[in-house]
């Protein structure tokens, strides 16, 4: 067969940014196709950035800079079938739709999973209407991959987290300056009981790999970074192009994946060239044909893709068991400011406890009628931007006095938690029947609803977090979810989907075609020269953010794939 | 990245009137009021119409005036704290994205002058409770957005037509883009210095 590359990469983000990194340096010539435009970096020599990324609420929080936009790309959700095809239409986990993905936007906080994420299944057990699993894979097969993970980002660290996985390296970098808030509340969870500790964070603490320390500018969260502290995608694309193996072509929409005869051998890509248009008229199709190919468009747009192409679909799990972070926001005013809005990287501090849990969480659980909980990492951080706050306190006189007070910007302080979400075959994304995208494609469409876990857990959890908030000082403490609960989830300021971009399941890897949409190499069972790179493949959404893990498994598979894995690794292996 | 310089052929007037810009500042500083004088002498925030709130729409409904259009502001530093001015040279959009945001703001104008001219041209002359009443006759979808638009304008960056000189950001003490300067290490971890936090 005649090809113009090896592989083609589907997707610019953390995964395909590692595929790229992983084979061109295994000697593979790859293609990258990014669906958005490009605001990153340069695609010739030296590939310096391209001062697209700045402080400016406006551009990265209201006019979707980063895109995708929801005029071209919408999405449509609905909590189950109950609310018929769809209940809202517009930016349903819009994660960016850019060179570099959602890299570009996240502030970075880049944690492990630990041992047990990996055999939920084996060392918890099972739960009445969830697929709880284990995954086919262990932290040992993936360890050697966290550590490349961590290099290749460079992600800033330390070893004190006391519920940590063993890790065989250091972090390459120290923490970075902790923020004001979390100076007042990380020893209040101390003082609870709790062991806070400084949060992996893939932004530089002193120069790295070329790229200079954070300057705590205060946007990092929702922005790209104006002076490239972050790592994570840039660092892996620009060591992609660098190796002159790499091409990356932005504005460019995969819309299909070529196959053999018999359907299972991919021959290259179909994608729309968005580059053209739309004065042309429709944007051209192009091809491109192809050893491999690699598909990276994260957990909702790479089964869309699937499931529009009608491939790697023979067990009918593509899309299910969609898995989101269940998010527990536990904010408290201080009677004085945090500056937890305008300095430092969002969040510096974080915990574990709610995920390896304790007696009164199993007793929460027991009153519950359930055999367990498990809620997920806690992050200590500061609020959004004023135009965020302007726009929660409403029109009136009051606007003013409330936005110099300011008890939702600078003096507020906020825990996330990222509550573990467990999977359920109806909580999925699939193509909705009659919403389009620009270019006539069929949209994405999420159904997610809460298992009754996540929603006891977050219970239990909030008054704890509330708790430690007013012990650290602040003058109240209040708890709401996101997605919202209850009779006014619909005027909820975070809207009704889901605002984790955590987002992972809807292909699971797994040991049989059966019952898994790719094999423990990340291979589709229905046609192997196909890997998944991203978070789709995950069988657990853990309490942990994905990213990290993600890279390393995208590290892990094509490195497989290259025939270059790390020593120590592979499929089955489980030693320490 | 281009030069924010009038595209060919472009409108000179605007895309608002005299007399509907002078109701949108009214409108504006109804929904998001001037503050009171601080006993403390510290600037009041502006109201948002008064800070430049008109400017800040008419430059958006008449974005593509301009060649590149002025949707999103340049990079990566304003020069306000280093580096040089980034912000003032807008970034291009692509055609599929320019489609997106013409369709967009043909809506948008075509909303504000339906509700500017429904408001009326004294709706500036009257007093709070009557404009409030006067509001209330309004399409709530666009009283949510001229809001929307109001929070932009007084508390975005200033490259974007609102928000005069910064003012909004003086008053409530926001220091606003900070890249590449940001700050010390110090001043994250203890803003206070070294009399610690003031409780």
């Amino acid at each position: 067969m005649v090809t113009d590359c090896d592989a083609v990469i589907i997707g610019s983000g953390p995964g395909g940014a590692t595929a790229a990194h992983t084979l061109t340096r295994a000697g593979w010539d790859v293609v990258v196709l990014e669906k958005g435009r490009n605001h990153l970096l340069e695609l010739e020599a030296p590939y310096g950035p391209l001062g697209h990324m700045s402080n400016d609420e406006i551009k990265f929080t209201r006019r979707h800079v980063l895109g995708p936009d929801p005029m071209l790309e919408p999405r449509s959700f609905r909590r189950d079938e109950s609310d018929g095809d769809r209940l809202y239409v517009g930016d349903v986990n819009n994660l960016p739709s850019t060179v570099g993905g959602g890299g570009v936007h996240a502030d970075g906080k880049l944690p492990r999973f630990r041992e047990d994420d990996f055999a939920l299944l084996s060392t918890k057990g099972a739960i009445d209407g969830a697929d709880v699993i284990d995954w086919p894979i262990s932290y040992a097969d993936l360890e050697p991959y966290y550590t490349e993970a961590e290099r290749l980002i460079g992600v800033a660290g330390e070893e004190t987290n006391p519920f940590a996985a063993w890790r065989s390296g250091p972090y390459p970098m120290p923490p970075g300056a902790d923020m004001f808030g979390a100076t007042l509340t990380a020893p209040a969870a101390e003082r609870l009981g709790l062991h806070p500790y400084r949060a992996p964070t893939g932004a530089n603490s002193i120069p790295y790999d070329g790229r200079p320390a954070c300057v705590n500018c205060g946007f990092c969260g929702y922005y790209g970074c104006p002076v490239e502290a972050k790592g994570d995608p840039v660092a892996l694309l620009r060591a992609a192009l660098g190796s002159g193996r790499c091409r990356i072509i932005p504005e460019a929409l995969a819309v299909g994946v070529t196959r053999s005869r018999n359907g299972r051998t991919a021959t290259g890509v179909r994608y729309l060239d968005l580059s053209v248009g739309p004065g042309t008229g429709d944007p051209p199709e192009r091809e491109i044909r192809s050893r491999y190919v690699v598909l990276a468009g994260g957990a909702f747009e790479t089964p869309r893709l699937l499931l529009r192409d009608d491939l790697g679909n023979s067990s009918d799990q593509v899309g299910r068991n969609l898995m989101v972070h269940f998010q527990t926001l536990t904010a408290g005013a201080f009677p004085f400011r945090v500056f937890g809005a305008s300095r430092g990287r969002s969040v510096t501090h974080v915990h574990d406890d709610h995920i390896v849990g304790d007696d009164a969480q199993d007793a929460a659980a027991r009153a519950a009628g359930l055999p367990w909980i498990r809620g997920g990492l806690v992050e200590h951080g500061g609020a959004a931007g004023p135009i965020q706050e302007a726009l929660i306190y409403g029109p009136g006189e009051h606007h003013p006095v409330a936005m110099v007070d300011s008890s939702l910007r600078e003096r507020l302080w906020v825990f996330t938690m990222q509550g573990e979400d467990l999977a359920r075959p109806d909580n999925r994304i699939d193509l909705d029947p009659n919403l389009r995208d620009a270019w006539g494609g069929p949209a994405g469409r999420m159904t997610w609803s809460p298992h009754r876990h996540e929603l006891v857990a977050s219970a239990h959890i909030g008054p704890i977090l509330e708790e430690v908030l007013r012990n650290a000082g602040a003058e109240w403490a209040v708890t709401s979810t996101s997605p919202p609960i209850g009779p006014d989830a619909a005027r909820h300021p975070m809207g009704l989907p889901p605002a984790s971009r955590h987002i992972v399941g809807t292909a699971r890897m797994g040991h049989r075609a059966e019952d898994s949409v790719v094999d423990a190499e990340g291979r589709l069972w229905d046609c192997p020269n196909v890997v998944i790179c991203d978070s789709s493949v995950f069988c657990t959404s853990t309490g942990y953010g994905p990213t990290l893990t993600l890279v390393a498994l995208a590290a892990r598979t094509t490195r497989l794939l290259a025939g270059t894995p790390l020593s120590g690794a592979g499929p089955g292996s489980d030693r320490r | 990245m281009g030069d924010p310089s009038r595209a060919e052929g472009s409108n000179n007037e605007g895309i608002l009137d005299h007399a509907e810009r002078r109701t949108l500042v009214a409108l504006f500083d109804t929904l998001v009021p001037p503050g009171p004088v601080s006993d403390d002498g510290s600037p009041a925030v502006p109201g948002a119409g008064a800070a430049g709130g008109d400017r800040y729409v008419e430059a958006l409904l008449g974005a593509f005036e301009f060649d590149p259009p002025r949707i999103w502001a340049g990079g990566p530093s304003s020069g306000r704290h280093g580096g040089e001015d980034g912000f003032s040279s807008f970034l291009e959009l692509s055609g599929w994205e320019a489609r997106a945001w013409r369709e967009r703001i043909t809506g948008w104008t075509e909303q504000y002058r339906t509700a500017l001219a429904k408001l009326g041209v004294d709706f500036a002359d009257l007093d709070p409770g009557e404009r409030r009443a006067r509001l209330s006759t309004l399409d709530p979808a666009f009283c949510e957005l001229a809001f929307e638009h109001a929070c932009e304008s007084l508390y975005g960056d200033p490259v974007y037509g609102g928000n005069d000189d910064g003012r909004a950001w003086t008053a409530i003490d926001f220091r606003g883009d900070t890249a590449p300067a940001g700050w010390t290490d110090a001043e994250v971890t203890h803003p206070y210095g070294s009399n610690g936090p003031p409780w």
